[in-house]
């Protein structure tokens, strides 16, 4: 063995090349959509409430997830449910990173962006469809939204739809709020709320 | 199941190592990008069980076969398109002489030491991928490696 020499051929070929790996990978998200392949594209994008978690399907976009709900989790549930076939693909989202930075800057009220709500069915889809309806800076109690959907007793499951909210933010169950007026619960904790409810008031 | 996005994370850089090792830096791009295209199509019907490191080297052995006809199609480097060229060398692109010492050896020696060396899978794996026997493909892999020792860097002492 020759010891004098500082590095044998295999480690030579074992070298990591982070930059053509980064290349391949964009060369990767542009192929497997062009194949119809990419059936969940996703990124994450820095906002006053955290990192967001954006992921969308050919649809539209088709979850966004708080920090808090982690994404890694988020991103396996969706693996499961709708399909493993998903890369990071920021490209996907781009028009989704610009709408929601918009928001966060103050200067967008409504989002103009396709949905793929194919995440909340039922009970949950006729809370979620109802929220979309909600406009910004207005306040909606849990028990009006409950009455507005036709379900009057069902208070506590519109929470519990609203919790389950696939597309916080975006669907903006941050307008929901308890009769007496607090603020309630919220799916990226009660200060990202307060935050989403002064930005809309400003 | 893992998000796809978590294969090509834990195992991209293994694949262009292989894919480098066998075909060379330039045309090992191609071969990475076909190799986790398939596994992409694939992906939904693989075997939770299933062993990833092997099932993806076994697709770039297909690809990496793929990609060396078609090299050997085209008459002069020019009728592959500039955009699908990399756009920087490799970190070992300062060493072509380690390519050239790679593309000297044998076929199969020099898949051998991809396989067993750079992607780890034992050589009764490797040999099925040869079509030979793990102990020829174990030789394989040590002939392959000592001609590249006494060769490569031969005129470079550091």
């Amino acid at each position: 063995m020759n010891v004098t020499e500082p590095r044998d051929v295999l480690d030579e070929l074992r070298e990591d090349d982070p930059d053509a790996l980064a290349r391949l990978h964009g060369r990767l998200e542009r192929a497997a959509a062009r194949a119809d392949l990419l059936d969940i594209g996703y990124r994450t994008l820095d906002t006053p409430v955290g990192s967001l978690l954006l992921a969308a399907t050919p649809v539209g976009l088709l979850r966004v997830a708080y920090a808090s709900e982690d994404h890694d989790a988020v991103l396996t549930a969706l693996a499961d449910k709708v399909s493993p076939k998903i890369l990071r693909a920021p490209t996907r989202l781009d028009d989704v990173a610009r709408e929601v930075d918009e928001y966060f800057a103050g200067t967008r009220t409504h989002f103009d962006l396709p949905l793929d709500l194919r995440l909340a069915e039922g009970f949950r889809r006729e809370v979620i469809e109802h929220l979309r309806e909600i406009g910004y800076g207005h306040r909606e109690s849990y028990a009006a939204v409950a009455a507005a959907i036709g379900h009057p007793r069902a208070v506590r499951a519109v929470g519990s739809a609203c919790a389950r909210n696939p597309l916080p933010v975006v669907i903006p169950c941050h307008r929901v709020v308890r009769t007496d007026g607090s603020i309630g619960q919220y799916v990226g904790g009660v200060d990202a709320k307060q935050t989403l409810l002064t930005l809309e008031a400003a | 199941m893992q998000p796809f996005e978590d294969v090509v994370a834990e195992y991209g850089p293994m694949v262009l190592r292989v894919c480098r090792a066998v075909l060379g830096p330039v045309d090992a791009d191609d071969a990475w990008s076909e190799t986790f295209l398939s596994a992409l199509r694939a992906y939904p019907d693989l075997d939770p069980t299933a062993n990833v490191e092997a099932w993806l080297v076994t697709i770039a052995h297909r690809r990496a076969i793929d990609v060396g006809r078609k090299i050997s199609r085209a008459p002069t480097p020019a009728d592959r398109l500039p955009e699908e060229r990399p756009q920087a060398g490799p970190p070992t692109a300062d060493h072509p002489d380690l390519w050239a010492a790679l593309r000297s050896l044998p076929d199969k020696q020099r898949k051998a030491i991809a396989y067993h060396h750079l992607a780890g899978l034992p050589y009764a794996e490797v040999a099925e991928l040869l079509g030979n026997s793990p102990a020829a493909a174990r030789r394989a892999a040590a002939d392959g490696i000592k001609t590249l020792r006494q060769h490569y860097r031969k005129d470079t002492p550091s």
